[in-house]
């Protein structure tokens, strides 16, 4: 890579190749808590960065301006698209890592996801983060399904399917899939609210901190109602606003985040 | 910020499209600025450009989380095939403003003398690490007193083994000596970043 490599010679390749070669020495995965712990960290090079899960519309349109609205706001992410996110990871988690992958049962799921995602910029976002977070789990668990399931979603898949995917190649639980996605769907838009309106980190973290059991609760709702069940049975909850904000805003013409 | 990153990438790929096949990515604190300038500078056909969003942190986006550029590059790669060079220009204005390597084979790191003479003594990981320093403006250096042999004598003391260029984008908008510093340092396919202050 770079400087070390060859002139012109793409590191990336390289990288590529060199981290397979890894894999085959190693045993399963690890699958603990640090394991978890790592899928979490809003540090991991998977893309989530330039999302804000809708902050920044709603900072533009003046729906969030404080603490408070900041709140209201994750509170109801949590509950609909984090209880939606949830189940997905779940289901995706719980189509195991068969090889061949099942192609039917990934494209029903990801056609039950989408279903769930009226606006086509919001799927467009998901799909980016889907994209991203299987880049990072194929780098770190290199097992062959997770390439099978990159074939399957040429766009990517959508982000929340893709978590449960990366879960279940680090050898996590179907509850810590589910509670990934809780955690991701309050702590980006969190930490994007204090980018955007430069609120206090400490407030933020507070609110974040009182979220917890909230977010340990939706998960393990999501959990009791257990993996096995047909896709189409998931749970649908969502806000109309969430969309009509996500279309207005990509229209805009300046814009810091992806979605 | 002005020190002429966007010019620079103008200048390579008006140099070096007829040789090779070239896209752009930009990385703009406000979206799509760069990417809007380089195409009504019409130097690449506008499928050939592309914009990533950065979350208000340009720096992540070329150093820590590379997964948008990464993906930019990919999806230049799928839609234009043969492409040869991808130039990557960052968003991050300051000295600190530095590329992995997990995203590019090389990068350039650009100041200009209206910025004042003592830019290079400060050094930084931009000029002390790139692969190349180029030190842009040299038309405007009596005009805001600056001393180009200081500039040049610093940047060599900083940068030891590794090559800085003094040009001026203005009297030669083709960038010469730099686009033929990435004619040699890189073989076709590769990827090559512009930061800069």
């Amino acid at each position: 890579m770079g400087s070390a490599a060859g002139p012109g010679n793409s590191g990336r390749e390289a990288s590529w190749a060199g981290d397979a070669n890894r894999a085959l020495n190693r045993d399963k995965s690890g699958g603990g808590k640090a394991t978890l712990l790592l899928l979490a960290d809003g540090r991991l090079p998977a893309g989530g960065h330039a999302h804000s899960g809708g902050v920044e519309e709603a900072v533009t349109d003046g729906r969030i301006s404080g603490l408070d609205d900041l709140r209201r706001y994750l509170e109801g992410r949590l509950w609909t698209t984090g209880a939606v996110d949830a189940a997905l990871a779940i289901a995706a988690w719980d189509l195991g890592d068969a090889v061949p992958l099942p192609d039917a049962a990934w494209s029903r799921l990801d056609a039950e996801a989408a279903a769930r995602m009226p606006s086509p910029a919001l799927r467009a976002a998901s799909r980016a983060q889907g994209r991203g977070i299987l880049r990072a789990a194929r780098r770190m668990w290199p097992t062959p399904w997770l390439g099978d399931l990159a074939g399957i979603h040429p766009d990517g898949p959508l982000s929340a399917p893709a978590l449960g995917a990366a879960a279940r190649a680090a050898g996590l639980e179907a509850g810590d899939a589910a509670l990934l996605a809780c955690q991701n769907a309050t702590t980006g838009p969190a930490w994007a609210a204090v980018r955007l309106l430069g609120l206090d980190p400490f407030s933020v973290a507070c609110l974040l901190a009182e979220l917890a059991p909230s977010v340990e609760a939706v998960a393990a709702e999501a959990l009791s109602q257990g993996a096995g069940i047909d896709v189409a049975q998931l749970p649908a909850l969502g806000g109309p606003m969430t969309d009509v904000a996500a279309e207005v805003h990509a229209s805009r013409e300046v814009r810091l985040f992806a979605s | 910020m002005g020190s002429g990153k966007t010019a620079l990438v103008a200048a390579l790929a008006r140099s070096l499209s007829d040789e090779r096949s070239i896209a752009v990515v930009t990385n703009d604190i406000y979206t799509t600025e760069d990417a809007e300038i380089l195409r009504r500078a019409a130097v690449l056909p506008d499928e050939r450009i592309t914009a990533v969003e950065t979350g208000c942190c340009p720096h992540t986006a070329i150093r820590d989380d590379i997964t948008a550029n990464l993906d930019a590059v990919e999806a230049l790669e799928r839609d234009i095939p043969g492409l040869e060079l991808v130039i990557i220009e960052s968003g991050g204005d300051n000295l600190t403003a530095t590329f992995s390597y997990g995203l590019v084979d090389r990068q350039i790191f650009v100041i200009d003398v209206a910025g004042g003479d003592k830019v290079p003594r400060k050094g930084g990981p931009g000029i002390t690490g790139s692969d190349l320093l180029v030190i842009n403006k040299t038309d405007l250096a009596e005009l805001v007193h600056a001393d180009l042999a200081v500039m040049a004598g610093d940047a060599a003391r900083q940068r030891g083994e590794r090559p800085t260029y003094l040009i001026s984008l203005a009297a030669d908008p083709k960038g010469g000596p730099v686009a033929e510093w990435v004619r040699r340092e890189l073989r076709s396919p590769a990827c090559i970043a512009v930061a800069g202050r």
